[in-house]
């Protein structure tokens, strides 16, 4: 009875998110400009669920405080309260409500992860095509010492490095970016590579066009494609980072709602078959889904095959 | 502690008054005294109207009652680390405490399950010249492991290792007090201290003190592992596993130590602990996660096991610091702990409230209520004692990590909250577990911390709060209080130094920079297939970390 | 070529050695105050810091060091007092074991199921198979374990600790790390199989494929004999990282499955400011990083000629 419950529940999901993605998307073509909408209209149902998500999470982190019924940090009542009207997911073990720091975990988590991965992708991306266009030298160094980075194990350094600089949200942005640059400056590098010895490039180079216009108008469009895929993959990884920070004691600082943390604190509890951690695990499980699905589509645009 | 979750069954609830009572009464405490068979036993009380399962409950109940020997003992414990070597001087924490001094090397004393101090290698001691010199006997008939007699030259070399300025010991602290140390004969021992103490016995029960083989060059063989202890080493792979097996040879053998085999897994983590004694992995673990035992006393063949003593939760503020370096400030901070919602919500009640006052409900003279009054959450006082500090608001930051006290980051955020009645904003900073002893406490002027609590009221007023302690983790300095401390230390009458304690405790209550909001219950759980007594020690977790000396295999 | 790779990878060991000693050197506390914890006073700090060389200066021991190492020497755990060889190389046995056991399991999946989401893209299977993996990876590491052992280890199919020896017999060793090496599958697959997938489409839409696609070659042999050999760089690459990762990434699942590999000595190293256990350990992570990356770009270059143009 109870697994057919669950089979009906998932499946009222599955159309409910069908029939929202596709309102969704009809909602956007007619708002936006008529050449916008002419390439949402050839959006996916997946990837118009992507952006619907990834909208509703943005509205959560930027009107938190509008949207959640209480205060991020505020004790309203006893521990593990069931769910009812006035606390809709119940309470953690503090008396705060579970819901309203879903909500704000909204905001430090994405806001967080997301300016952590673009700054990773920025200084990665940057370096990885210029060490790979220059060859020589040049990408020796850089490659070494991106190695020396690397073979560290990411988890171990960042613990070095936050032992050592301070938890501070600026030292964690700084830390986890550093770390992933190397990631994304292997892989650039790696899809440079295969591009820069391409005739087009030689021929460009020939020309004497600058680096910049090289990096900006040869390589990176060409590049963009296993780039764009890394990027949904790597953002996931931030807040997974983050978390992984916590179950070492690391991680955001209290009384601050993550969902890493909001995980990692109740996690003990699925061993005794109860889904609060579920939760917030679920939050990062559909945004990092919902992140996936908008890059598949860019990535099938970007290779320009035909369905 | 009583152990609640084995109550005692009794025919005589079962049959209705007066005569039949008294004979049922009579009839199951014959057999327990074994006067009866069990077959006589079982007949008798059914014709006295008991249900065959009442009967058949208590022969159970005697049966395990009666040790058994063989068997392996398999604990899950905390505090394993890849570090860890077997020098008694840096033992740190429960995994090493229960190898060490629970299986291999015991001391000249242990903590019974009441509390009580008794002779382990010694067996017996007499104070003179005012408690400054100890004569100890060293027990007769003690062999270690690799069959040589324990002597006194083994004793006095085993204590020497954690004497003087190179021992690199962390029990230094412990024989401080100790100033010569010297063998009388073949099984006597001598100490001289350097002030008078009456505590000298429990002090060497100290889980550092363990008695090892004397090298024959004034050290100790701490490498081998080998002691005097119910079991030897078989295996030491460090923070991993040990593997202990019987001493055949132990001076105790038939009293305690049942087992065969004693297997001890580090598990760091509180959900792989809990799973390994879920899936009968290990038979008992300790520090269970407060938020799950309430669910774990729901799983099968599993019990939980919970004992209050002296491990405390402590907020030391320092007391040569701004603005803690101002009493008023330092009450106002102690009337905004909401200590009971505190105990409900970070140890979800399993504990007592604590008093600000660091001697707890496993010592003897703990002050009353009457003496002193529970401090409540009050922020009303708070203000008051806030606008006599001449402040109308407070901002402080407080340093925490679970490392402090399990549940210390949820603990300063009820603080943080609960504080704002009073006008008061306390930043909770989460430091990292990682260096959080040498980096945090002591260093930062408020930063969260624990105490396993000392069995001696003279032990933990010396060790933590007399003003030249090491650990003097308040930089609290009252010269009454020390004056008190060693004029207790001194005293024989029971009632005059128990007139000197309660006084010792009221001054660290009003005075100190102690904010002591919590004593957290240890919480253990184990399989139904151990016999663990009614009593436990709570000077320690599992026993006093004598459970393999003193459960035994059903 | 080779030759000078090596050079290369050496100092990049020697270089990260280097790199670990400060950093170490740079955490508060030392060695002293770790293993002696909430007991350290002034005295009992300053003895063990004499008796283990701690009070020489930095640069000392780290030379000191290194000469140790050039000569094949690790030296001593600091806190142990006993040679580093003896307590890594169990461990490291241990770690490979997973490492093998996982990548088995984990890399024909994601390779097959790559190839197959890419020949079939856009399809049901393609997008099931992309949301399980997604789904799969979104879930931090110690949470993935702990659904792992709520379903299979509390219900009894399936040990919930991993703890090995040495001794353990090889199908023993098996069953017992069954549950860490499908968490560390569902971990490393999906990010394999993705990179599979985008790195097969984007050859795809070579003009090379069309042109064989027009001659009427099969979806199937396009896939295989012409996408997948352009392809192989970018697959090689990610598969090499993940494989490094599972060497070097794995504490969390070492922590949960309560599984002594050589993740959990290097944090209990760092922990306690041993720094040589660290020096060490880092030092393998390090090499099997640089061997793995060193056999990728390997790979790499042979499967495409133009790479070996260059050099």
């Amino acid at each position: 009875m109870l697994y057919l419950q669950t089979f009906l529940g998932f499946c009222i999901t599955i159309i409910a998110s069908i029939i929202a993605a596709w309102l969704f998307r009809v909602l956007l073509v007619r708002l936006v400009g008529h050449s916008t909408a002419k390439f949402i209209r050839t959006a996916p149902l997946t990837a118009s669920f992507g952006m619907l998500v990834i909208c509703m999470y943005i509205l959560c982190a930027i009107f938190a405080p509008l949207i959640a019924p209480y205060g991020e940090a505020e004790i309203l009542g006893g521990g593990f309260e069931p769910w009812s009207s006035t606390h809709l997911l119940g309470t953690d073990n503090l008396g705060r409500d579970v819901f309203t720091r879903l909500i704000y975990g909204a905001r430090n988590t994405v806001g967080i992860a997301f300016l952590i991965t673009a700054l990773a992708f920025f200084v990665g991306t940057l370096l990885g095509l210029y060490a790979a266009l220059k060859g020589g030298i040049i990408d020796q160094i850089t490659s070494r010492l991106v190695d020396v980075l690397m073979a560290i194990p990411s988890l171990i350094f960042s613990l070095l490095m936050l032992t050592i600089f301070g938890t501070s949200v600026l030292s964690l942005v700084i830390v986890i970016a550093a770390i992933d640059s190397t990631r994304v400056f292997r892989i650039a590098r790696a899809v440079a590579l295969t591009i820069v010895h391409l005739d087009y490039i030689e021929a460009a180079k020939l020309r004497g066009e600058r680096t910049r216009y090289l990096i900006t108008r040869e390589i990176l469009p060409n590049a963009l494609a296993p780039l764009a895929a890394e990027f949904g993959l790597r953002f996931c990884f931030v807040f997974l980072m983050i978390s992984a920070l916590s179950f070492l004691g690391l991680g955001l600082q209290p009384p601050t709602a993550d969902w890493g943390s909001m995980v990692r604190d109740n996690a003990d509890l699925i061993s005794f078959g109860d889904i609060t951690p579920l939760i917030p695990a679920g939050a990062i499980a559909l945004l990092t889904i919902a992140v996936n699905f908008v890059v598949d589509w860019f990535l099938h645009k970007a290779s320009g095959l035909k369905d | 502690m009583s152990n609640t979750n084995n109550p005692k069954y009794a025919i005589s609830n079962e049959v209705a008054h007066g005569e039949t009572k008294a004979k049922a009464q009579h009839l199951q405490a014959d057999f327990m005294a074994g006067a009866i068979s069990r077959r006589d036993f079982i007949s008798t009380a059914l014709a006295l109207g008991v249900s065959l399962g009442g009967a058949t409950a208590v022969v159970k109940q005697a049966q395990a009652a009666t040790p058994k020997s063989g068997g392996r003992l398999r604990q899950g414990i905390t505090g394993g680390a890849t570090s860890d070597v077997l020098d008694p001087g840096q033992i740190l924490d429960a995994y090493m405490i229960n190898v060490c001094m629970g299986q291999l090397r015991p001391c000249m004393t242990k903590i019974m399950p009441d509390g009580s101090t008794e002779g382990d290698i010694c067996s017996g001691w007499q104070a003179s010249n005012g408690g400054k010199t100890w004569k100890f006997d060293v027990r007769k008939g003690v062999e270690f492991h690799n069959g040589k007699d324990l002597t006194s030259n083994d004793v006095v070399d085993s204590i020497r290792h954690h004497l003087g300025e190179d021992s690199g010991s962390g029990g230094s602290g412990v024989v401080a007090g100790i100033k010569t140390i010297k063998t009388d004969g073949k099984h006597g021992v001598i100490i001289e201290l350097k002030e008078g103490d009456g505590d000298l016995p429990t002090l060497l029960s100290d889980y550092h003190l363990n008695i090892c083989p004397s090298n024959g060059e004034g050290g100790i063989d701490w490498q081998s592992g080998i002691g005097a202890g119910p079991y030897q080493l078989v295996e030491h792979n460090p923070g991993v596993r040990t593997l202990t097996k019987k001493f055949a040879n132990y001076w105790n053998t038939g009293n305690e130590a049942w087992f065969d085999e004693v297997e001890t897994l580090g598990i760091g983590d509180p959900t792989a602990r809990l799973s390994a004694l879920a899936t009968n992995a290990v038979d008992a673990i300790n520090s269970v996660p407060p938020k799950t035992a309430a669910r774990l006393k729901n799983m099968r063949d599993v019990q939980t096991l919970i004992s209050t003593g002296n491990k405390q939760a402590t907020m030391p503020m320092l007391c040569d610091v701004k603005p803690f370096d101002d009493i008023n400030v330092r009450n106002a901070l102690k009337y905004i702990i909401n200590r009971q919602e505190m105990l409900d919500k970070v140890f979800f009640g399993y504990g007592e409230l604590g008093n600000d006052n660091p001697i707890g409900p496993a010592n003897i003279f703990r002050a009353t209520t009457d003496e002193l009054p529970q401090r409540a959450y009050d922020p009303e006082r708070a203000k008051h004692y806030l606008q006599k500090a001449g402040l109308s608001k407070l901002s402080v930051q407080f340093h925490a990590a679970d490392t402090g006290f399990p549940g210390a980051v949820d603990a300063g955020a009820l603080m943080r909250e609960s504080a704002k009645a009073a006008g008061i904003d306390i930043e909770v900073i989460r430091e990292p577990n990682d260096g959080y002893w040498s980096n945090v406490w002591m260093v930062k002027p408020w930063s969260a911390c624990f105490w396993s609590g000392r069995p001696t009221e003279n032990w933990m007023f010396s060790q933590v709060y007399l003003s030249t302690a090491d650990w003097n983790d308040t930089h609290w300095k009252n010269d009454r209080f020390d004056m008190l401390l060693r004029a207790g230390k001194a005293e024989t009458n029971q009632a005059k130094r128990r007139d000197i304690y309660v006084e010792m405790q009221q001054i660290v209550h009003e005075d100190g920079g102690l904010a002591l909001p919590v004593f957290q219950s240890d919480i253990m759980g184990y399989r139904t297939s151990m016999h663990v007594p009614d009593q436990i020690a709570n000077n320690w977790e599992l026993d006093g970390h004598h459970a393999c000396r003193r459960w035994w295999q059903v | 070529m080779l030759v000078k790779r090596l050079a290369l990878g050496v100092l990049t060991l020697i270089l990260l050695s280097l790199l670990i000693f400060l950093s170490v050197e740079a955490l508060p506390g030392d060695l002293a105050e770790a293993i002696l914890g909430q007991q350290a006073t002034p005295e009992n700090t300053a003895a063990i810091r004499r008796e283990l060389g701690l009070d020489l200066p930095p640069w000392t021991r780290y030379l000191h060091w290194l000469g140790g190492v050039l000569q094949g020497d690790f030296g001593n755990s600091l806190a142990l007092r006993k040679p580093i060889a003896e307590l890594i190389a169990p461990r490291l046995a241990n770690t490979l074991f997973l490492t093998l056991y996982t990548a088995c399991i984990a890399v024909p999946i994601a390779l097959i199921l790559g190839m197959a989401a890419s020949l079939f893209r856009n399809s049901y299977f393609d997008r099931i198979s992309n949301i399980t993996a997604l789904s799969a990876i979104s879930m931090p590491e110690f949470f993935v374990g702990y659904v792992m052992i709520y379903f299979f280890a509390i219900s009894g199919y399936f040990p919930s600790m991993a703890s090995i020896n040495a001794g353990t017999p090889f199908l023993e060793k098996l069953y017992l790390c069954f549950l860490p090496a499908l968490t560390l599958t569902l971990v490393v697959t999906a990010h394999m199989m993705r990179m599979t997938r985008a790195a097969i489409i984007n050859v795809l839409a070579l003009p090379y494929i069309e042109m064989a696609r027009l001659k009427g070659v099969k979806s199937q042999r396009i896939i295989t004999a012409h996408a997948l050999p352009n392809a192989i760089a970018p697959i090689v690459n990610v598969v090499a990282l993940n494989l490094a990762y599972l060497i070097t990434g794995v504490v969390i699942v070492e922590i949960v499955f309560v599984f002594p590999g050589l993740g959990q000595l290097m944090v209990d190293g760092v922990k306690f400011r041993d720094v040589p256990v660290v020096q060490a350990t880092a030092l393998i992570f390090a090499s099997a990083y640089v061997g793995l990356n060193l056999l990728a770009d390997i790979i790499s270059t042979i499967s495409n000629p133009r790479l070996m143009r260059q050099r």
